[in-house]
């Protein structure tokens, strides 16, 4: 059974990856799962200086899924090399880089001293985050600077570029084309929905920060939508990410259009779901005898 | 910290809809210290999402318990298992309370569901220290008092004990901590926290408190559970840093 996916020039041994913001830096999850069995690790977004994050409330449940406003609270770049590349080193998986910034230049500069670090497989640019006020969100929903800041993060190292994508936007398959058209290797998609939460005996908002980003099973069906509306305009690998908990949603992303998928929230209730997920995944292939994993992609019949 | 199954071995309410839920559980009792909590998975399903973090109460062998009050769809869920049930628990996590030799004289200050940690903390404290336990809630079902060694009790009600809130009582009880070498270990809201805090900082006591705060992971990854520092700019985390802070870390 060939599990191996293709990103650029990144080798996955498992499509399998964990998706920025729900692992830390690898730290506390290798405790509860086998990083060693996993395709691909990454990173929360690390930005140039370190940033605190939001106040608390940062979390609220809501149905079948969570809003979050964590505001990208991370140790920044040369903190990031320092204490926590190190640790990631001893592990037989692919760690690739999340960065976020708040300036096309912060992206560019974040990825050159990054890219110096052996470890690092590939970088996956954060330009949809919808918790903080500067950044992140200005520049994934602005075409241009999708195009400018691909163009130039690619530049500036020869390891695979990932754009990820925001789902906020009313034509996602058009900033995918961007990328594609500026040299991007591949595409992740999706990043949270904005959804907000109000107590409504206090008629006051749960999280601090008003908004937050919605995540987790309830998202999925959308996640499917925009991998699908991707997969029929351009070529290049995509990422599905959204709501996966179980192999067989992680089929049903690949099936799609999604190369590879990350999952996010699912670790926070299951930690080892990357381990069981990849198992299903096989049982699956095997039953429907699927040879190489990759020749599911895009499968889908209409 | 391991995610285990546990059986059901009772469930029984103590007061106004206040549970107590002991699991057989014996990895997770073999390392548990008082003060550290459970991530709790409440349903096999995707509702609700997210496991729900309760303060171990107690340990006893090889089981665990828990104690609990219904706000929600979760812990609504967790008050209807059955005996032989299985659970799928997250722990032991967090950091729990210090138990050192510093001090003679342990003071437990619990307000409402904040007396959870302190039958496993009562049990763990050596022989020689002595334990007064200062217990309050608004009327008489909500003082708990489970597993705890001579309680003192108020209610805000005056339907049972001193009338007033936990912290007024020990104001009105101060004569008999004078003298001991004291450390006040405190759970419950968050005002009650606040006012803890002002009396131990104004007498002088070693204080630590079991805080809260609306979790996703339990144990560091999601950064979802912040608590402002008093010692250092930023934040710590409530699940990986505490959930049990010294008073003079954070800011409550
Ligand atoms: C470290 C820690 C230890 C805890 N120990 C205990 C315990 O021993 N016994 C006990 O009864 N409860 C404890 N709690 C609180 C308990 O986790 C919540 O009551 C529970 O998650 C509510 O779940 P629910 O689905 O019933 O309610 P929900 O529908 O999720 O929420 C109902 C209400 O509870 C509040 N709430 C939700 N999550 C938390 C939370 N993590 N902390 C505080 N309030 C929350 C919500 O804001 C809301 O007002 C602890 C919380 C933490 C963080
Ligand atoms: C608590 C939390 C923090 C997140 N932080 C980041 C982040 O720092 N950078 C990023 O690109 N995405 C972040 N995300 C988004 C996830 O990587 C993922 O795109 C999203 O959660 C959808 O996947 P899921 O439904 O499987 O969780 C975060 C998500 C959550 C829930
Ligand atoms: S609850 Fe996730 S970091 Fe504390």
């Amino acid at each position: 059974m060939d599990l191996s996916v293709q990103i650029g020039s990144m080798r996955l041994k498992n499509p399998v990856m964990l998706a920025s913001g729900t692992v830390g830096y690898g730290n506390e999850i290798s405790n509860l799962t086998d990083l060693n069995k996993i395709g691909a690790v990454i990173t929360k977004s690390v930005s140039l200086k370190p940033r605190k994050g939001n106040p608390p409330q940062r979390i609220v449940e809501t149905s079948s899924g969570m809003l979050n406003a964590i505001g990208l609270a991370n140790v920044g770049v040369e903190e990031f090399i320092k204490t926590k590349v190190p640790f990631l080193k001893q592990f037989d998986t692919n760690i690739v880089c999340n960065i976020a910034a708040s300036s096309i230049e912060e992206y560019v500069e974040c990825t050159r001293i990054l890219s110096a670090e052996d470890v690092i497989k590939a970088f996956e640019i954060n330009i949809s985050c919808p918790n903080v006020r500067e950044g992140g969100l200005i520049f994934g929903h602005d075409l241009r600077a999708v195009g400018e800041i691909t163009r130039k993060v690619k530049a500036a190292t020869d390891k695979p570029v990932i754009i990820k994508l925001s789902p906020n936007v009313p034509d996602i398959a058009s900033y995918a084309r961007v990328v594609s058209e500026e040299g991007g290797d591949a595409v992740s998609a999706i990043n949270t929905l904005v959804g907000t939460s109000f107590n409504i005996y206090t008629r006051k908002p749960k999280l601090f920060n008003v908004t937050g980003g919605l995540s987790g099973p309830a998202i999925k069906p959308v996640a499917l939508a925009k991998v699908l509306e991707i997969k029929r305009q351009v070529k290049i690998p995509i990422i599905g990410i959204g709501g996966i908990m179980t192999w067989q949603d992680a089929a049903e992303f690949m099936i799609v259009g999604a190369t590879a998928f990350e999952i996010g929230t699912v670790n926070f209730v299951n930690p080892n779901a990357g381990v069981e997920i990849a198992a299903g995944l096989v049982e699956y292939c095997r039953k429907m005898g699927i040879k190489k994993i990759s020749d599911l992609t895009g499968s889908y019949i209409i | 910290m391991i995610i285990a199954n546990a059986e059901v071995l009772q469930l029984i309410e103590l007061g106004n809809a206040v549970f107590l839920l002991k699991v057989h559980c014996p990895e997770i009792a073999r390392e548990a210290q008082p003060g550290q909590f459970c991530n709790v998975k409440v349903s096999d399903s995707n509702f609700p999402l997210l496991r729900r973090p309760f303060s171990i109460c107690d340990v006893d062998g090889d089981s665990l318990s828990f104690m609990f009050n219904v706000p929600g769809e979760g812990t609504k869920t967790l008050s209807h298992k059955k005996v032989g049930e299985v659970l799928d628990i997250l722990g032991p996590l967090g950091n729990g309370f210090k138990i050192s030799d510093d001090y003679e004289c342990a003071v437990f200050v619990a307000g409402g569901l904040g007396s959870a940690p302190f039958p496993f903390l009562t049990k763990a404290m050596p022989e020689e220290k002595k334990i007064y336990s200062f217990v309050g809630g608004r009327s008489s079902g909500d003082v708990i008092t489970y597993g705890m060694k001579n309680a003192i009790i108020s209610t805000d009600d005056g339907s049972k004990g001193f009338k007033g809130n936990v912290v007024e009582l020990l104001e009105a009880n101060k004569a008999i901590l004078d003298g001991a070498k004291i450390k006040v270990f405190a759970c419950g809201p968050t005002p009650m926290l606040r006012a803890v805090k002002d009396f131990c900082m104004k007498y002088g006591y070693n204080c630590e408190v079991s805080t809260e705060c609306a979790m996703a992971c339990g144990f560091g990854i999601c950064q979802g559970c912040p608590i402002q520092a008093l010692d250092k700019d930023g934040y710590y985390l409530v699940c990986k840093d505490g959930p049990v802070f010294d008073i003079r870390k954070v800011v409550i």
